[in-house]
């Protein structure tokens, strides 16, 4: 065996290591181990990569030392309320690398045969895509450009040509490969505008579903440079993660009820909609003082939280109110719909990082269907999720979007700023309902309140 | 060239066998740990700038290096540090 069959051999472990890591991510008791193999994986391709023959170490050793300071600092640095951005920008990383891989191959060998230039192509392509888009998903998560969807007339057509011209650059790449160096740069500089152009329509509410599609385009990107150097562990690894974040966009627009092309070219959230069928009854209104004594005879109570109680840094004093309630024999669970938070999953995080045991996390399917026993459902930051127009009313916008029933509930807490409607703009009618209780102000007071009172009984 | 395809195809499936079963608590981690694995495209980076000859291959693959570490070692780091949180209740105890 040379050593050729010993790189190669390992690049096999390697990709079989990404593959049991996944898989022991699906699982909370083996999540954190299958990270450190997957991360052992990595550690192997690296390594088996530097035992190359030919290659030359000290530029190496200044990327590895660089990246390696800029990530870990990153990493442990950043809050996790911050977390989709922080993961879009990792994920924009990997899809500029993955472009400049490309780069640098058609650099060193411009007279590659056909396969490789498609090769080349599609990794500068959806590599540059993957980055611009990442970037500017992270600029609107973190608030540094406006997180509404930005429209502007004829911006279908604009994308259109853009595809349209992009495509062509490519056939014309494929088939002069010798002079194409200038149609390269110019698709470099198409692909990294079409991300901007794709990520800017997107709405801050339907973030969840543009950062999972990233995250599948970097694997995809990944592929694309596995091609190009022909290496079987970036096909594999990169072909994993492309489905991974193909599913996960999946699950984002079901729980949303809307089509992947809906939330990509329809800039929901800009709709402003006509007030629908305006709700009737009048919204009462409760103390916590009041909300506390139902508390304390409640026998099971659900917390539904949103992303307006990670916005009110509320997450630690929720907690308390759930350690207390168990301490006084009620049943506590945390009701978490899939698109709760800005990122799939991100408010299971928030939760865990503010001590809740992972075993009251629940669900929304779950918990919909012990709903109409549960005595009290407190909802915290959250509107549009809890919105029974989902279920009754055709006319409304989100209509057939699957909700988290709390009007099942014996009684409905509603913790509020205001009677303002949520982000989408939608009339809840949930308001009115007669068990629904409205708890006016910030969360974080009114959950502290809460908090105060149920100790001093 | 078809056996990489082939592999290729292989892989897609494998990959939503992978991970369709994932409860919706860990998408977060499952996200930026495959996010993690993404930076494989280091290999190629490393490729790239390790070769002696080229000086504009030596740039942009040290540029690579630099930008498939961070998603690498980020993405991992980050990905432990959301792990460790999630806890059951007799951990929470102790």
């Amino acid at each position: 065996m040379d050593l050729t069959d010993i790189i190669n051999l390992t690049y096999v472990i390697a990709a079989v290591l990404f593959i049991f890591g996944l898989k022991m991510l699906g699982s909370q008791a083996t999540a954190r181990r299958g990270n450190a193999i997957s991360a052992l994986g990595m550690l192997m391709a690296v390594v088996a990569t530097l035992l190359t023959k030919g290659i030359a170490f000290q530029w190496i050793v200044v990327g590895l030392i660089v990246g390696a300071m800029a990530g870990a600092i990153a990493a442990y640095a950043v809050k996790m309320t911050a977390m989709p951005e922080m993961v879009g920008l990792f994920n924009g990383f990997g899809g500029l690398s993955s472009m400049l891989v490309g780069w640098a191959e058609y650099h060193l060998h411009p007279e590659s045969p056909t396969f490789t230039m498609i090769s080349i192509y599609l990794a500068v392509l959806i590599g540059g895509l993957t980055f611009s888009g990442s970037v500017v998903a992270y600029a609107k998560l973190a608030e540094k450009i406006t997180s509404r969807a930005v429209l502007f007339r004829g911006q279908q057509v604009v994308n259109a040509s853009l595809l349209l011209v992009i495509v062509l650059f490519g056939v014309l790449f494929i088939t002069f490969p010798e002079g194409a160096y200038t149609l390269l740069i110019v698709a470099i500089a198409l692909s990294l505008i079409l991300g901007v152009m794709a990520v800017i329509p997107i709405g801050g509410a339907d973030m969840p579903v543009v950062i999972s599609l990233l995250n599948s385009y970097s694997g995809l990107a990944a592929s694309a440079a596995g091609f190009v150097i022909l290496n079987n562990v970036l096909i594999v690894a990169g072909c994993l993660v492309g489905a991974s974040g193909l599913i996960l966009t999946n699950i984002m627009c079901k729980a949303m009820n809307r089509s992947l092309a809906n939330v990509l070219f329809s800039g929901f959230g800009t709709v402003v909609t006509k007030a629908l069928k305006s709700a009737k009854g009048e919204v009462k209104a409760m103390s916590p003082e009041d909300a506390s004594l139902v508390l304390e005879a409640a026998r099971s109570v659900v917390i539904v939280p949103g992303y307006g109680m990670a916005v009110a840094q509320a997450q630690h004093v929720v907690r308390e109110l759930g350690e207390l309630l168990e301490h006084n024999g009620t049943e506590v669970s945390y009701a978490i719909h899939p698109v709760a938070g800005r990122m799939p999953g991100h408010m299971n995080v928030l939760l865990a990082e503010a001590d809740v045991p992972y075993e009251q996390l629940v669900e929304m399917e779950a918990i919909n269907s012990v709903m109409p026993a549960v005595d009290v459902a407190i909802v915290i930051g959250a509107n549009d999720v809890v919105n029974p127009a989902a279920r009754e009313d055709e006319s409304s916008p989100i209509y057939g979007m699957p909700i988290i029933n709390v009007d099942q509930a014996r009684t409905v807490f509603i913790l509020k700023r205001s009677m303002a409607s949520g982000f989408a703009g939608i009339e809840n009618p949930l308001f009115y309902y007669d068990n629904a209780r409205m708890l006016f102000g910030d969360a974080k007071a009114t959950v502290q309140a809460l908090v105060n009172e149920l100790k001093s009984i | 060239m078809i056996l990489l395809l082939f592999i290729f195809i292989l892989a897609i499936f494998l990959g939503f066998e992978l991970i369709s079963k994932v409860p919706s608590q860990l998408h977060t981690p499952l996200m930026s740990g495959s996010n993690a694995i993404s930076g494989i495209t280091i290999v190629g980076a490393l490729i790239a700038a390790g070769s002696e000859n080229d000086t504009v291959t030596i740039v942009l693959g040290t540029l690579a290096v630099v930008s498939a570490t961070i998603n690498v070692v980020g993405g991992y780091l980050v990905t432990d540090r959301m792990l460790a949180m999630f806890k059951k209740k007799e951990d929470l105890k102790k």
